[in-house]
């Protein structure tokens, strides 16, 4: 080491890029080697949402990763389907709401996840639909559950990219969310009216079933809210006027 | 902040002892008297940042320790090799290094956490108690001395910030690790602990109790 001139040009340029091969390789080791673990918790996550929807908000409490992954393969069916309700082929695995969404509304696949009731799989509890639109930073998804009468919504989840914490990221809160359930979807003849956020919020709807007491300083993030699901609902009328009693 | 260089007094006697009273007072003294955020104030973004509820900023804690121990010892085996110049720019490569495998990590076995962490993990690269430590200490003490150090530092760091996010949780939400410990029944949560400006204010609390206790002043 003492013959080193450590502030030589060369010396700096090699020490640099060895440093850089070094840490590089450990990274990628690190990445691929996690990149299935991620996937499978990235996986995990959707199914913890469309279970929460259609099975209600407290239905995963006490359940870990491996035996929500079991209830959900017991009571959960795929059904792809396109914008004018009809089946077709489709790997929902590979489905992705967010390509899909910027595909023009008439060319979308849309998923339907249709759960069973937990103690008998094959009674249909609810038909949840993942929704796509925008908040006010950025994108924001719903997965709407609405019971077998094609007609309440029986739970709502939402997540969002970067809404304000605080005030438009309350929608992840499940308080917020409660508020929707109950409400109705009202069908008109080529589109469906989805309850919609109102202006202020600590306001009763309990007796308004297309209204949704609204978050108070998140306006913008609940006018996207409602643009989606209004936007969504009619995408799935279609599918939905088929399931309606 | 202070630059300790205790390598230059022991030019090779016996061997020091593995917890001698100058290496617990480098774990100790970060606690209280040279706290990163209380004295120095440093790594006050994250402070304010991730504390809104105890268990993202117990993980949050956790990774800041890991980063400053990691990067204290790697820096510190490699002071003698690194070229002055480019010294900072290694010293983040390394902390960047260990940074991602941190974020990588949590993705894959915590995904919520991570999620609810968002880019804060990431930020840590820029906590300035990281830098600041391989700076002031890394540099010029051995690896032992510098995990210490970094142990110290980062606990110093950690308790802080899970102070504040113990009043922010059970305040804002009237809960604590996610259970619901005031009943809502007669505690309506208060908004306001949710948002990063209670954090600041608790923030200047404790570091007014310390600091009062202490007898600081700035110079």
């Amino acid at each position: 080491m003492s013959k080193l001139n450590r502030n030589s040009n060369g010396y700096i340029f090699g020490y640099a890029i060895l440093l850089t091969l070094v840490c590089g390789t450990l990274l990628a080791f690190v990445s691929e080697g996690l990149k299935e673990k991620q996937k499978a918790a990235i996986l995990v996550e959707k199914q913890k949402f469309i279970l929460r929807a259609g099975l209600g908000a407290t239905s995963l409490n006490g359940l870990t990763d491996p035996m929500i992954t079991e209830l959900y393969n017991q009571v959960v069916k795929v059904e792809t389907i396109n914008s004018k309700g009809e089946s077709v082929e489709a790997d929902e695995a590979k489905l992705s709401i967010f390509k899909e969404y910027k595909k023009p509304a008439a060319e979308r696949t849309l998923p339907v996840y249709v759960v069973g009731k937990k103690d008998n799989p094959s009674e249909v509890e609810s038909f949840v639909l993942p929704t796509y639109g925008n908040g006010l930073w950025d994108n924001i998804w719903a997965y709407v559950a609405i019971d077998g009468d094609a007609e309440t919504i029986e739970g709502i989840v939402f997540d969002h990219k970067g809404e304000t914490p605080g005030l438009g990221a309350r929608i992840t809160d499940a308080e917020i969310q409660e508020r929707f359930v109950g409400k109705k979807l009202a069908y008109e003849a080529s589109s469906i009216n989805a309850p919609d956020f109102q202006k202020g919020e600590g306001n009763n709807f309990d007796n308004e079933p297309q209204k949704v007491d609204g978050m108070s300083g998140a306006t913008i993030t609940g006018t996207g809210v409602n643009a989606m699901l209004d936007a969504y609902m009619t995408l799935y009328q279609p599918y939905l006027v088929t399931k309606k009693k | 902040m202070s630059t300790e260089v205790i390598e230059k007094v022991e030019v090779k006697k016996e061997t020091e002892a593995l917890f001698s009273k100058k290496r617990k007072s480098l774990v100790s003294n970060p606690m209280d008297s040279d706290n990163p955020i209380t004295i120095q104030v440093l790594g006050i973004c994250s402070a304010l940042a991730v504390t809104i509820a105890l268990q993202g900023t117990l993980i949050m804690a956790f990774a800041v320790m890991f980063v400053v121990m990691m990067a204290n010892v790697v820096i510190s085996a490699l002071r003698n090799t690194i070229p002055n110049r480019i010294r900072i720019i290694v010293q983040l490569v390394v902390v960047a290094t260990l940074v991602a495998t941190v974020d990588q990590t949590l993705r894959a076995f915590a995904y919520e956490q991570s999620k609810a962490l968002s880019v804060f993990v990431g930020l840590i690269i820029t906590n300035c108690i990281v830098m600041g430590r391989l700076e002031a200490f890394a540099m010029g003490n051995k690896p032992w001395d510098s995990l210490l150090d970094g142990f110290g530092n980062s606990l110093g760091y950690a308790w802080i910030i899970i102070a504040i996010a113990f009043v922010r949780e059970l305040l804002g939400a009237g809960k604590l690790l996610g259970f619901q410990v005031l009943d809502k029944a007669w505690y309506t949560a208060n908004g306001f602990f949710a948002t990063p400006a209670a954090a600041c204010i608790i923030l200047g609390v404790i570091i007014w109790i310390l600091r009062a206790r202490s007898g600081y002043v700035e110079d």
